[in-house]
């Protein structure tokens, strides 16, 4: 094999943290970027996946240091030791960079096709017109529908999967070797993610570049990456070619990735977690779960109807309709997950918020145990407003940052009159997060202290206070990594079990849809498009639009889907 | 300090910050030790006694005694020997107090007055020479004067912006909370406010009130609640829509609650912040109120009033009254400001 592109050695990186004691965030890695391959840098949050890249751009923070024997060598120049000004060469030229946030990586006040061309004017030396001709053909080659039209229009007036195009078309303008991609569509839904990833595919293959893809999701790269390197706190765990990665895992780390992950064929009692696997102790998988509504269920609540239009002011007097849910019917049993589906701007999280009078619905009823809840004044709704709890995408921002974890959980509790006093209403707090897997002395502390996923058991634990019959889900694990988003995963179902809890399962993610729900229902710019038990709509999806959507889940390796499938056949 | 409770606040966080900053620090202690003067000045603990007359008029500083007027004490001895003097200078006698007994009509009550002197003669005090920053035209020491005008100005500057603070706040709050027609109603309220200059309205207001220091507080909240209004107004708004206000209104908090509770706390490092940006802007303010002659009243002393004595100080070449004055103002201001900037960077939550 010829000489890599990139060869990473040793590479140490160390942040000064405010109270000056250094944090190690990379603990000496070593792994090479083949010509023309494209490399999956995969891992959790923190695991130092996107430290590595910005080292390899020297794009750290100010207090980060390198180790004395680090060494990136990018072909066969050691990049930590160039000067600013050859830096400054290599990135815009040799090596190309696309963010995870489409929208804030253009800047909105310049049209897309001025970006791209002040890149090609700077580091190609083009003149105006020749960089404008290149532009478009560059957005042509990205795939962007009308690239004569739209070389003209200024980010905000496209889509996120648009700017992403622009982004990769401003990235591959100067022919760079080698293309960084930090996470490129975790940002987006699933449709546009496939046709992005596609793209990078396709890009790569006929520029005969190298791509570093990162990454926490390994089921996103398998379908394109040669291979891929997986990392932990650090520390690389794994590397080798992509196949073996998913066939046979050598390390207990990756194999724990590769099964956390809640899958289209699987369907286990519970999830692995990482430390089913870290023990040493052999895994085996628990038995499936059936899943489905069935006759004798009984339904908690019955929505006919729902409706819900936004207004916007337009112009001075003028108002503009926008119907964000149309006409939406649906059960959910008692015990049982309803899941709901669908795009950003399908609706499905103003069906959630409506739910809870959050959003005042246009037109529709609610049935809670045979009384409409939508059409109750606010006095009649307060009895029932702490039976139907919600629990928000971004654990970070709902919690507030100045409350206890005390104060978060008996604040409902006192609000309702639940437990006789203070004492109580303590002891009660206290049995919950035990209860939800948070240690004894969480009470004391403030929400910052916490991680993600315990922050998301705290926002589980505040609803829990009230003995909620029905809880609203929305987008409740997207946001964390897939270990904890496993975790999270089996606390919803034991507390399901345990409680008889009925679920509104808002998601865009299908496989953890599929593993959780008894029934799916897919929307579409606000419409129900089809609703079933979920093994059956996702075995035999009747409409067009599940189809489009099943067929863009990202399938891990090739041969693992197809195993699981056999799997499912023999269940 | 992680094993005292194995837990740090936003706000633990945050002093642990300013501490580090040294310069926020050393402000913080300065301003600390204006406030305990001036705690100590309205409590009559210092300076209860700047009204009296201690010193000769425009007494010097100690240290820059060669200074100071020459004082001539005037006797009828003294007057005698001047009248003499000019005599012998212009070679004929004075007709100053030439008058016989009868001529003059003033002799008999003169007569009767010197009489009775000793009965009338107080224990003369000693009136000091010179005195450590000097001494105003009555003899006042001017450091004593000085104490009570911090106690004064800092009274007028921590309440004034305290009770602007409250007014905006509140106001902000439900404008931006509420919206609609009540931020409707808030936001012209305040745009008739804002457009008319700052001085002329303190000027009006002062006018119309009596003079005093309450009625320095009350123009100063009336006048200065716009620039907090407008910064809650904005942060009330934005904090309305973050989820973890969202998920109180599911628990079933009141908006009351939802406010007050959960997200004044949120946006209170702002109001600190706030507050000492007001407290410099106010001191000036009251500086200048008094200055012109719409301040405290006369027998209240503060650096204002004080200063408006300087003019007709600085032309006979007295200075120290007004550089004792500024001394204290610029240390003060200035150590505010620099409180005002290490508070910023150590409390907002987008630096963690």
């Amino acid at each position: 094999m010829s000489e890599p592109l990139v060869s990473i050695q040793n590479l140490r990186v160390a942040f000064r943290m405010e109270d000056g004691e250094p944090f190690e965030a990379i603990k000496g890695i070593s792994f090479d970027i083949p010509k023309n391959r494209t490399v999956a840098l995969v891992g959790e949050s923190g695991s130092g996946k996107s430290v590595t890249s910005m080292a390899i751009l020297r794009l750290l923070p100010s207090n980060a240091e390198f180790g004395a024997e680090s060494k990136i060598l990018f072909e066969g120049k050691d990049l930590l030791q160039e000067d600013p000004h050859a830096l400054r060469k290599v990135r815009g030229g040799n090596i190309a960079m696309i963010f995870q946030e489409p929208m804030t990586s253009l800047n909105p006040v310049f049209t897309v096709g001025d970006q791209i061309m002040e890149t090609l004017m700077l580091h190609m030396g083009m003149g105006r017109r020749a960089a404008r001709q290149k532009a478009i053909s560059l957005l042509t080659e990205c795939g962007l529908p009308e690239p004569e039209r739209r070389v003209d229009r200024y980010p905000h007036e496209l889509s996120g999967g648009q700017q992403q195009r622009v982004m990769i078309a401003m990235a591959i303008a100067c022919e760079p070797k080698l293309l960084i991609a930090d996470e490129p569509t975790t940002a987006l839904d699933v449709t546009i993610q496939k046709q992005i990833l596609k793209l990078v595919a396709d890009l790569q293959k006929a520029r005969g570049m190298s791509v570093l893809f990162i990454t926490h999701d390994l089921d996103v790269v398998g379908e394109f990456a040669h291979e891929a390197v997986v990392m932990r706190e650090g520390e690389i765990r794994e590397h080798s070619e992509i196949r073996k990665i998913f066939e046979s895992p050598q390390d207990n780390y990756t194999k724990a990735l590769i099964k956390c992950r809640p899958h289209l064929g699987r369907r286990p009692q519970r999830l692995a977690v990482i430390d089913d696997f870290m023990q040493g102790t052999p895994y085996k998988e628990p038995p499936h779960r059936p899943r489905g509504y069935s006759h004798g269920d009984e339904i908690i609540l019955d929505v006919q109807g729902l409706h819900k239009t936004f207004f916007s002011r337009e112009g001075l007097f003028g108002k503009r309709a926008f119907d964000a849910v149309k006409d939406v019917s649906f059960k959910l049993a008692k015990g049982k997950t309803l899941g709901i589906v669908g795009e950003s701007g399908s609706g499905k999280t103003t069906v959630g918020l409506t739910l809870m009078r959050l959003h005042e619905a246009t037109a529709g009823k609610a049935f809670f145990n045979g009384k409409d809840i939508l059409s109750m004044t606010p006095k009649e709704f307060k009895a029932y407003k702490r039976r139907i709890q919600i629990v928000f995408q971004n654990p970070y921002a709902s919690l507030n940052p100045r409350f206890t974890v005390q104060d978060i959980l008996t604040e409902p509790m006192m609000l309702h009159g639940i437990g006789s006093g203070a004492q109580e209403r303590r002891r009660l707090a206290a049995d919950l997060a035990d209860r939800v897997g948070l240690s004894s002395n969480a009470l004391s502390k403030y929400p910052h202290e916490f991680s993600g996923g315990q922050r998301q058991r705290i926002a589980i634990a505040r609803c829990l206070t009230m003995k909620p019959d029905i809880l609203i889900c929305d987008e409740s694990v997207s946001a964390l990594d897939v270990s904890v988003q496993a975790q999270v995963l089996n606390l919803l179902q034991d507390l399901q079990d345990e409680f008889r809890l009925s679920y509104l399962f808002i998601s865009h993610d299908l496989s953890v849809v599929k593993h959780i729900s008894d029934q799916v229902m897919v929307m579409h710019e606000g419409v129900l498009v089809e609703q079933a038990d979920s093994d059956v709509i996702y075995a035999n999806p009747q409409h067009d639009y599940t189809r489009e959507l099943l067929a863009s889940i990202p399938r891990g390796w090739p041969r693992d889907s197809f195993n699981a499938e056999g799997a499912l056949a023999e269940a | 300090m992680a094993n005292e409770k194995g837990s740090r606040s936003l706000w633990a966080l945050g002093w642990k910050r300013l501490r580090k900053d040294h310069i926020g620090f050393v402000s913080l202690w300065m301003v600390a030790a204006f406030v305990l003067l001036a705690l100590a000045g309205a409590l009559g603990l210092v300076a209860s006694g700047w009204r009296n007359e201690v010193a000769k008029p425009y007494a010097p500083p100690t240290l820059l005694k060669s200074l100071g007027p020459k004082h001539v004490q005037l006797t009828a001895e003294n007057i005698d020997a001047a009248n003499k003097a000019s005599e012998q200078a212009n070679g004929q006698p004075s007709t100053g107090t030439s008058l016989t007994a009868d001529e003059d009509p003033l002799a008999g009550d003169l007569a009767e007055a010197s009489k009775n002197e000793g009965q009338y003669q107080e224990a003369a005090t000693q009136k000091a020479e010179t005195l450590p920053m000097g001494a105003d035209l009555r003899g006042r020491d001017v450091l004593q004067k000085v104490l009570k005008g911090t106690s004064t100005s800092m009274l007028v500057g921590l309440m004034g912006s305290l009770a602007a603070i409250v007014l905006g706040t509140i106001m902000g709050g439900f404008g931006g909370y509420f919206g609609q027609k009540i931020d409707d109603l808030l936001m012209w309220f305040y745009s008739v406010f804002t457009s008319v200059p700052d001085m002329l309205l303190l000027l009006a207001f002062s006018a119309v009130l009596r003079r005093g220091i309450s009625t320095v507080i009350l123009v100063m909240a009336l006048t200065s609640w716009t620039g907090t209004f407008r910064l809650m107004r904005a942060e009330f708004l934005k904090h309305k829509s973050r989820e973890y206000v969202k998920a109180a209104d599911a628990i079933g908090a009141s908006h009351l609650r939802r406010m007050f509770v959960h997200i004044l706390p949120n946006v209170s490092y702002l109001l600190l912040v706030q507050f000492s940006i007001l407290t410099v802007a106010l001191i000036k303010y009251e500086v200048i109120l008094s200055f012109l002659g719409f301040g405290v009243s006369v027998t209240q002393i503060s650096w204002g009033s004080m200063l408006a004595e300087a003019p007709a100080e600085l032309i006979q070449g007295y200075w120290w009254q007004m550089a004792c004055v500024t001394l204290f103002m610029s240390i003060l201001v200035t150590a505010f400001s620099m409180l005002t900037d290490s508070l910023r960077d150590a409390l907002d939550p987008k630096v963690k």
